[in-house]
């Protein structure tokens, strides 16, 4: 059974990779940021949040951080994802679930195409 | 809420919010009883805004926004014939305790407990967390300090540690029965 202790080969791995990360892209880092207050979480915000966690890691997506906030003003939108890509105007996607979290992924994260269609008011049912 | 864990994360995020240094999550499950307590060292509640966070219907006028993260959770505890109680300090902290009876009917299931913990020790943010999970099999504990300790520098939110972390747990509660409660 894993305990704290197994840590150690994620934590060597990271080490090198964040090295060299720091020397190159320090202030590239693109952070998702995923509502996380009583109405957020009621409609789904945990799912998202560890979705995007898994897609991320699974990817290997090395400037990406997975943030959460509290409440984002829009209580019937909810789960509500900010996305911050540095240098680019922050993209708000309404109503996400662990699908759209990986299209956003695969479409906006790391081919830097918004999906459109999650936007406010874009949103189809 | 669904599951009680979604209440759990709901609550502790209030921990968070209040500027905890750490916040402790016990999760026991003996002899019918279902005991959650989250209890925290932030910024904490005076007497009077405690009532109304509470009882935000039975009380008069609220001056301050209350909301309804402790109500739903107290009433997902009675509901389940437990009890709920909530004790804070200003300037010492609050210790929010809930308890379940295991067999009742209208006792939501404790759910993903392991996603709970992944979402509040990830995200960023700057608390510590301890978690204990007990049932009759045995008992898990899991504490961030040590974790970091071991991670020696790396972030405790990159996401290959956070998924390492979510499979020890699920493993770990799985060996105690903790992922059927
Ligand atoms: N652990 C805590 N420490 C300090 N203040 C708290 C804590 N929990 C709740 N509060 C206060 O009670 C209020 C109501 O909490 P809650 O019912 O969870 O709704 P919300 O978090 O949406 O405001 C919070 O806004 C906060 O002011
Ligand atoms: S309380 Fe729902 S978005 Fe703020
Ligand atoms: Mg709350």
């Amino acid at each position: 059974m894993k305990s704290i202790a197994d840590i150690k080969a994620i934590r060597d791995k990271m080490k090198g990779q964040i090295n060299l990360r720091d020397n190159k892209d320090a202030e590239q880092e693109i952070r998702i940021v995923v509502g996380m207050a009583t109405c957020g979480i009621s409609a789904g915000a945990r799912p998202v949040f560890n979705a995007f966690v898994d897609d991320v890691a699974s990817r290997q997506l090395r400037n990406v951080k997975v943030t959460r906030t509290g409440c984002m003003g829009m209580c019937a939108l909810e789960p509500i994802v900010e996305v911050h890509i540095p240098g680019e105007d922050p993209v708000t996607y309404v109503h996400v679930d662990p699908d759209k979290v990986r299209k956003i992924v695969a479409n906006h994260i790391v081919n830097g195409n918004v999906c459109t269609e999650y936007l406010i008011g874009e949103e189809r049912k | 809420m669904r599951e009680l864990a979604l209440n759990i994360l709901d609550i502790a995020e209030n921990s968070v919010k209040a500027g905890a240094t750490l916040v402790c999550i016990s999760v026991r499950a003996e002899r019918g009883l279902l005991t959650i307590e989250i209890a925290d060292d932030g910024c904490g509640m005076d007497a009077e805004f405690l009532k109304r966070v509470t009882d935000p219907f039975t009380t008069t006028r609220t001056t301050r926004k209350v909301g309804m993260g402790i109500p739903l959770f107290k009433m997902a505890a009675e509901m389940a014939g437990g009890t709920f109680r909530i004790e804070s300090e200003k300037g010492k902290g609050t210790t929010v305790r809930a308890t379940f009876e295991l067999d009742h009917i209208d006792r939501a299931p404790l759910g993903d407990l392991a996603d709970t913990v992944v979402t509040l020790i990830g995200g960023g943010c700057k608390s510590d967390f301890r978690f204990e999970i007990g049932t009759e099999k045995g008992c898990f504990e899991f504490d961030t300090r040590e974790l970091k300790a071991e991670l020696d520098g790396v972030d405790i939110s990159e996401p290959d540690v956070l998924v390492f972390v979510r499979d020890m747990i699920k493993e770990n509660l799985m060996d105690i029965g903790g992922e059927r409660l």
